[in-house]
């Protein structure tokens, strides 16, 4: 995208209809560090890759528990992130205050979007730098859906955002199918998998993702570093027995687990997974 | 010309009684579950009883329409605080929170006579008695309702409040063990029942302690 005469405000159209604006909005999305989510019938599971600015300096938060049954990942512009993030948490409490019910999340991403749609058409205002992932659970079930700085959202079944999220997506549009029945455990393997893509053949530990899970009976919670450094590690060899092309870095952790092949061995769900990280 | 009276009250009492009495390591609230109007009985079986956070419970006696609507306030505003602090709220914050919500109505004030019971951040129980206007203060026991004017005198007598005007200042946290706490309680109740008619039918009695919270219930009179 190139600079031109109609980019200034967001209030002025491209004589192809195009509101630049909004759409330079959306690739501030792309820079952000890669957030993911996939769901099951019972269950979605949130993830996303921890980018520190320096050595020195500590990661940002991505996903925020907004309600028991609702959770949401971003990429992008952090501080416009957790500002939304905040308005997501008054508007559940709200909603449970008046209703005496969980906010149901169809409902919590219409306000939302209409939430980004105003910063689009208002001259002293700028739209959200932020994409959502907004993950949650209500009576017609598992929901995850994708909040852009457009005001627009969808419903995926499994989707990522964020820097060299195509190679996540590229993962989970092989693997989709079987999100849907697919047990708890399962999904954030496929979860850390789909993160493991992002990373380009840099180990995947328990330091550089956070992994979060809503479903049936578990409210919103981050899973711990070290439950997620078990799955990690659970996976991570099957990865690298069935896969010869998987990244060299893993080989460390194998060696350091291999009693646990043979348990592993029977995982054979994953058969097909070893494979190696995609390019963008 | 005599001054216009209101003849419609937005506020009702639907009577009852409660108590708290913090122990070294424990706390324990308790309320009848009686809700009455007038001279009628509307429940025998409405808990006073809410909890508010991990160590922290409130019984409230008075207006209970107010009452509930006091215990939302409050749930969401600690929804609110552990969005914000990934913590949940001390019993002596929370105490602070329900005194300044007291009296941000203090000029339609909720009809709402509470005692907050729990542990504090060292584990040692902690009453705070209310008003409806929010006054408070940190107590070893207390009761409110319309039981307290006949149980207040007994555990005054019972558990040797030290006054509060008295140098060194003595901690009024009695040095009773669990178990016998909760057998007064049960012995205040019972004499309350006796004579208040708004004080009967079941005693909801909560404890508060290292290991959690735990529910218990007692009959009472009927009548």
């Amino acid at each position: 995208m190139f600079r031109n005469q109609y980019d200034t405000d967001v209030t002025t159209w491209s004589p192809a209809g195009r509101l630049f604006q909004v759409e330079y909005a959306m690739e501030a999305v792309k820079q952000g560090s890669a957030a993911i989510g996939l769901r099951s019938k019972t269950h979605i599971v949130l993830g996303c890759v921890n980018k520190a600015n320096s050595e020195l300096s500590s990661h940002q938060k991505k996903i925020f528990k907004v309600d028991d049954h609702i959770g949401v990942a971003i990429a992008g512009l952090t501080a416009d992130g957790r500002v939304l993030s905040r308005y997501m948490r008054n508007e559940s409490i709200n909603y449970s205050f008046t209703y005496e019910s969980p906010l149901p999340v169809g409902r919590l991403v219409v306000q939302l979007a209409d939430k980004a749609q105003v910063c689009t058409q208002r001259s002293w205002k700028r739209p959200y730098g932020v994409g959502l992932l907004v993950a949650g659970l209500d009576e017609s079930g598992a929901h995850l859906y994708y909040n852009c700085p457009s005001g627009n959202y969808f419903e995926y079944q499994a989707f990522a955002i964020g820097s060299r999220s195509q190679a996540a997506k590229t993962y989970l549009e092989r693997r989709f199918e079987n999100f849907a029945d697919s047990s708890r455990d399962y999904l954030v393997k496929d979860a850390l998998m789909a993160i493991r893509e992002t990373l380009q053949g840099e180990t995947l530990k328990s330091s550089i993702c956070t992994v979060a899970v809503v479903g049936v009976g578990e409210p919103f919670h981050v899973l711990d570093q070290e439950t997620v450094q078990q799955m990690i590690d659970a996976f991570e060899i099957v990865g690298e027995q069935e896969g010869p092309a998987a990244e060299p870095d893993a080989s460390a952790v194998l060696e350091a687990a291999a009693e646990q092949g043979a348990a592993a061995a029977d995982q054979g769900g994953s058969t097909d997974e070893g494979v190696a990280p995609m390019d963008i | 010309m005599t001054k216009q009276q209101a003849n419609w009250s937005p506020y009702d009492n639907n009577g009852g009684s409660c108590v708290a009495i913090a122990g070294a390591d424990y706390c324990v609230i308790a309320a009848d579950t009686r809700m009455s109007t007038g001279y009628n009985i509307l429940t025998r079986e409405y808990s006073k009883i809410c909890k508010l956070a991990d160590k922290c419970v409130m019984a409230s006696s008075g207006f209970q329409a107010d009452v509930k609507a006091l215990q939302k306030q409050l749930a969401a505003r600690h929804l609110i605080y552990q969005h914000q602090h990934n913590k949940q709220m001390s019993c002596p914050a929370m105490a602070q929170l329900l005194s300044n919500t007291l009296y941000y109505k203090r000029f339609f004030p909720y009809y709402s006579f509470n005692v907050l019971g729990g542990l504090d951040n060292e584990g040692k129980g902690c009453v705070f008695t209310y008003d409806a206007v929010g006054s408070y203060e940190k107590v070893g026991y207390s009761s409110q309702g319309y039981g307290s004017t006949l149980i207040m005198p007994f555990l005054d007598n019972q558990l040797k409040s030290p006054s509060p005007l008295l140098l060194p200042v003595q901690d009024a946290v009695t040095p009773l063990v669990e178990a016998e706490a909760v057998d007064l309680v049960k012995t205040v109740f019972a004499s309350a029942s006796e004579r208040d008619i708004y004080t009967g039918d079941k005693l909801e009695i909560v404890v508060v302690n290292a290991a959690g919270i735990r529910r218990e219930y007692m009959e009472l009179r009927k009548d």
